[in-house]
Formats: structure tokens, C-alpha cells, sequence
């Protein structure tokens, strides 16, 4: 019996999943890092037929993932990613997360280690309102995507999509693909290099490949 | 295999089987081949079995036991007259759901409740088997397991399900018969003992040797008991069990009937007695040789050193073209963050091994203060997470949520 069958239909889910969705080649071996309660999982294999396994740091997370069936440990993204072989996944998929990790560049290194491809999606600290509300304001901006006060923020590494191309250039990872959605998550037509697209750009998603 | 029955309760090629099974004896054709280089022929096996088998036999859920446990895993254990040491996770609605599955649990050989172990008769001497039983291992044990699931007539269980010693056994099942189990639940256990465990058990062990009605081993020929080493190892052993927290919730400094301390060795302490309490009502279940087998099976437990040193060996199997790949059991492994007996270091080392062969594994750490006893307390979340895993896999196996 296919497993596809067996599980509920799968709503809408958010702008960035749904893009990485779209990414992901059917049947393929996927690794979700900070999976939460195994929203994009579900999806991918509802959809796309994939081998999924996901890591998440919180017990309710790892719960509410094992109870929908999926193979979920309970783990933390700066620590467990040195356990996992070299090439044993097709995708390594870090959505929003990226910015939370205490050290964001050797995670990023093991991403496109463990996966063929990584797909990472973070948010857009370069957006024009961010920069406005520090500009004007002089105050930390707080935004639907960047939803925290400073002292309270999960989200320890701030980076633009500027910032994020050049660490990939830097440590020689080519973008193969990127995503930029702007406000109300429409799709900016710009290259992920472009000025346009990290001043209107709310998030991006790349789709990464060591070079 | 031909098998001869001690206590049979029920005809065993009835398809439907049901309720509670008695003591087989197996290996009668072929004898169980043990790691020691020994063998037992002809052997008595004791267990229980719950719900109903389905027609295509894909239901079986095999619950292994720890230490101290028995088969009496979801009923009143006839000696104590307690309810079933698992009764919060075996038994109609519960997460081994009896109504959906058939639930077999067996006492392990070296056991005390009816399997053959140093307190039943050797047949080739008439008297107990006492020093003379061969030491087994928990390998031993689970081939055991494997030819009383042959007998029952089934070809893979569906789940493989114990916690402590039982988790070791779980692990066992999945290295040795991979392709005989569909999914695992190994909880609060470890790939091998540690040292520090091993430390724990040699103190119980010398506990009972050091008794003078041991008798060398020999006190059910010569009409003594050892209850008070083994009373003493069940004291110390039951300690490491629980944590600090826990003992200081239940009991703080609070004394024992007794408004002052008594400036004596009474038990003073409501811990004391406490522990007393658990060393004297376990010898009354327990016999003191079959303490020193069993632990000495734990002991010998290292999955790494049956595979080269390497854990991750140990989980790969051939695949169609004789290539080795990672194991088709799925996994969910659980440990309990209060549990210093079986860390939650030693799961993670457990899920490195399997991620290194890509294995299907969820695991998660319950976070508790009532130390490695969790697995058999009532924690919530650990129940919703084997539920959530079990759930899944049934449907995802095709079981029906009922039998019948």
C-alpha cells in the first residue's frame, strides 16, 4: 500500500515550504533540520514521495512529529550535525533556522556535507523596513518574520540576503536556485544578488550546492 | 520444531490465539546454542500472551522484560498480587493496545517465573541447576524469544518493545533477526553496559555471594535462602533506579515514625525503610541465583564488540545484491533526562550508529526527574510519544485498529 494513501491531505503550509516543495525531486532522501512539528515533512512525503527524516530541539516538536509517523530525533543543529555521514541525504533542508544557530557557518558547512543539495531559507534582515526601523526609529526592528524583542530573540545571527550570498562565495557553495519573497509573500523578480532584492526581499530561500 | 508442553493452556495451531499461554518447552529437536558454547535442550519457556492474533499473523507485539521483571507484563502477577509491571503501556486503549494487537511476553531464560534458569530442575540430575546452569548472555535470551515465535507460527513481529534490560533485548532483535521485526521501541537502555553499571551489579552480586545461606550457590539443595544479600542487592540496585530528586521529593529527611532520630541503627529515615521495604518484598519474588545470571547477561551486553568495535556494523544488513545496507527496522528510542543508570549519552551513541547507516529512527528525551524507573511510572509524554510511533506504524503496516 502506498503511504501516501494513509495520511490526511495536507493544507496550506507557509510561503517557503511550499517553495521547497516545488524544489524537491520526487522520491528523494531528505533531511530536515529543526523540523518543528514535521509540517514540511509531511508535506514532502504526502507529495513528493520522499525518504524523510527530520532533527528538532524540542520534545514537542519531536512528539507531535512522531506521532504523524515521521522519523524524527530529538536533536540540536550546532551539535548533531557532525554525526551524520557525508552524502546520505539528497536534501538537507534548514528553514528559518540558520539565524538561531550559535554558529551558523560550520552548520551551513555541514548542510551541504550531509546533503547533495541544502535548502535554506532565512529571514531578510536587509528588508527596507528593518533598515528604515533602525534608521528612523534607532530602535531593533520587530517584524512578522523577525517577531522577537532584542533581548528575547532565538535569533542570534542576523544576516541579509547581501550577507548570505557572500558566505556562500566565500566558502565556495554555489547557488543553484534562489527565492526571494517580499511582502505578503509574493515573489521578487531579482537575483539574490541584486540591491532590489535584499531591500524588498522579507525572506529567501536557496537552493545550495558545494562548488 | 517439535515442542512438548508442560502447561498447556490452549492448543497452540489454534489460529486465533488468545488469553494466556503457559510453560513450552522448546528446543527439543534442536537445542538452543549458546554464546558460552553450551546448549540447552528440551528447555522450559514461560509466557503470556494478550489480544488475538490476526488471520495473516502481522500483529504480534513481542514485550521484553528487565531485571527484575516477568511475562506477567498486563495482569496480576500471581505472587505479589500487584497489577502488571507494564499495565500503563500493555493492555486494552493503552499504546501496546491489546485490542489491536497480539501481545506475547516471555520470562527470560535465566529467570525465576518458570523459564529455565538455576531454580527449575536440571532433568539430567533431578535436583535445581543452581551453579550448574550455563551463563547466558542477552543474545541467548532473544534466540529463546526467536523459537517461541517460530512455534507461535510467526513470520515477522510487528513490534519489538522493552525498556532497561528489555531495551537491550529489543536492540538484540533487531540486530540478529532484522528482517523478523517491522519496528522497535528500545527505551531507557544502551548498546552495552557501562562500567559503572557493571560496578553496580558486581556489588549486588557480592551482596548475595557474600551470604553464608548462598551456600556457594547451592542453597535450594541444602534448604537455605540468601535473602538477605539478595535483599541488600535489591537495596543498592533499586537506588540507582530512581534519582536524586525523586528519593528527595518522596521522602526529603522526613523520619520514620518517629519524631527524633534514635541515635541508633533503627531505620530512622522513611529512605531506610523504605528500601528495606523493597529489599525484603523482592526476595519473595526473586530468586538470588537467577539475580547473578541475569545481571551477568547484562553485563556481557556490547553490540559494538560483536561487529568489529563498531556500533554502526552491527545495524547494516545484506541488501539484494549482497551489499551491505542499513537495517530495515524502524526505530524509536527513548531515554528519560533524569536517568544516570542508562544516560541519555548512550541513546545518542545508539542514534549516531543509526544514522550512520541510515536507519529510520525517531528518539526523543523525556524530560523527568523520577530517574530510570520512568519507563515503568506514569509519564505522559513518553506514552504519547510510543503511542504517536506505534500509531503510525500500524497504520502505516495496514493493522486494523481492532481485531475480529
Amino acid at each position: 500500500m502506498a503511504v501516501t494513501s494513509l495520511l490526511p491531505p495536507v493544507g496550506a503550509i507557509r510561503s517557503d515550504l511550499e517553495s521547497i516543495v516545488d524544489w524537491v525531486e520526487p522520491g528523494a532522501r531528505v533531511l530536515d533540520v529543526g523540523c518543528g512539528d514535521g509540517e514540511l515533512l509531511h508535506a514532502l512525503i504526502h507529495r513528493k514521495q520522499v525518504d524523510g527524516r527530520g532533527i528538532e530541539l524540542s520534545m514537542d516538536g519531536v512528539r507531535a512529529s512522531v506521532a504523524r509517523g515521521l522519523a524524527v530525533i530529538q536533536g540540536d543543529a550546532d551539535t548533531d550535525l557532525k554525526d551524520y555521514p557525508s552524502g546520505g541525504f539528497d536534501y538537507v533542508v534548514l528553514s528559518q533556522t540558520l539565524q538561531a544557530t550559535r554558529n551558523p557557518r560550520t552548520v551551513l558547512d555541514h548542510l551541504v556535507r550531509i546533503g547533495r543539495h541544502a535548502i535554506v531559507s532565512v529571514p531578510n534582515f536587509g528588508y527596507w523596513r528593518v533598515r528604515t526601523d533602525l534608521l528612523l526609529r534607532g530602535r531593533m526592528p520587530v517584524t512578522d518574520r523577525l517577531g522577537h524583542e532584542w533581548y528575547e530573540t532565538p535569533n542570534i545571527h542576523f544576516c541579509t540576503i547581501a550577507d548570505m550570498v557572500a558566505l556562500c562565495q566565500d566558502m565556495g557553495i554555489a547557488i543553484e536556485r534562489s527565492l526571494i519573497l517580499g511582502a505578503d509573500d509574493r515573489p521578487v523578480t531579482a537575483p539574490a544578488d541584486s540591491f532590489r532584492a535584499n531591500w524588498l526581499g522579507v525572506q529567501s530561500v536557496f537552493l545550495l550546492q558545494r562548488s | 520444531m517439535t515442542v512438548a508442553y508442560d502447561t498447556p493452556s490452549q492448543d497452540p495451531s489454534d489460529r486465533a490465539i488468545s488469553g494466556p499461554a503457559g510453560t513450552i518447552r522448546l528446543g527439543t529437536a534442536e537445542p538452543l546454542v549458546l554464546d558460552s558454547g553450551g546448549s540447552l535442550s528440551g528447555f522450559r519457556l514461560a509466557y503470556r500472551t494478550y489480544g488475538t492474533l490476526n488471520t495473516d499473523r502481522s500483529n504480534a507485539v513481542l514485550v521484553c522484560h528487565a531485571l527484575t521483571g516477568d511475562q506477567y507484563v498486563a495482569e496480576q502477577h500471581p505472587v505479589t498480587g500487584k497489577p502488571g509491571w507494564w499495565d500503563l503501556m500493555v493492555g486494552p486503549g493503552r499504546p501496546v493496545d491489546t485490542d489491536r494487537f497480539f501481545v506475547i511476553c516471555s520470562n527470560v531464560i535465566g529467570g525465576c517465573m518458570g523459564s529455565e534458569g538455576p531454580k527449575e530442575t536440571d532433568a539430567a540430575t533431578g535436583t535445581p541447576w543452581a551453579l550448574n546452569f550455563p551463563v547466558i548472555t542477552i543474545a541467548d535470551m532473544v534466540r529463546a524469544q526467536k523459537m517461541l515465535i517460530d512455534h507461535l507460527g510467526i513470520d515477522q513481529l510487528f513490534c519489538v518493545i522493552g525498556g532497561s534490560m528489555g531495551g537491550m533485548q529489543v536492540l538484540q532483535w533487531a540486530v540478529s533477526y532484522p528482517e523478523k521485526v517491522y519496528c522497535c521501541l528500545p527505551i531507557a537502555t544502551a548498546a552495552r553496559h557501562s562500567a559503572q553499571n557493571i560496578a553496580f551489579h558486581e556489588v549486588g552480586r557480592q551482596a548475595i555471594m557474600a551470604d553464608p545461606e548462598w551456600r556457594l550457590g547451592d542453597y535450594l539443595n541444602q534448604g537455605t535462602r540468601p535473602t538477605k544479600g539478595l535483599s541488600v542487592a535489591r537495596m543498592a540496585a533499586h537506588i540507582t533506579y530512581l534519582s536524586e530528586p525523586a528519593l528527595h521529593r518522596k521522602f526529603g529527611r522526613n523520619l520514620q515514625d518517629r519524631k527524633s532520630i534514635t541515635f541508633g541503627f533503627d531505620a530512622d529515615f522513611q529512605v531506610e525503610s523504605y528500601l528495606r521495604y523493597q529489599g525484603i518484598s523482592f526476595v519473595e519474588r526473586f530468586d538470588a541465583n537467577s539475580y547473578l545470571y541475569i545481571t551477568r547477561a547484562m553485563d556481557y551486553f556490547d553490540l559494538a564488540a560483536d561487529h568489529g568495535g563498531v556500533l554502526a556494523n552491527a545495524f547494516r544488513v545484506p541488501g539484494p545484491d549482497g551489499r551491505l545496507i542499513g537495517t530495515p527496522v524502524k526505530f524509536c528510542v527513548i531515554s528519560f533526562s533524569s536517568d544516570w543508570l542508562f544516560p541519555t549519552s548512550e541513546s545518542r551513541a545508539l542514534i549516531h550508529a543509526l544514522n550512520a547507516v541510515a536507519a529510520n529512527v525517531s528518539f526523543v528525551e523525556v524530560e523527568t526527574d523520577k530517574g530510570h524507573d520512568a519507563f515503568l511510572l506514569d509519564v505522559p509524554e513518553f506514552y504519547q510519544v510510543a503511542r504517536g510511533f506505534i500509531e503510525g506504524h500500524a497504520a502505516r503496516r495496514g493493522l486494523a485498529a481492532k481485531v475480529g
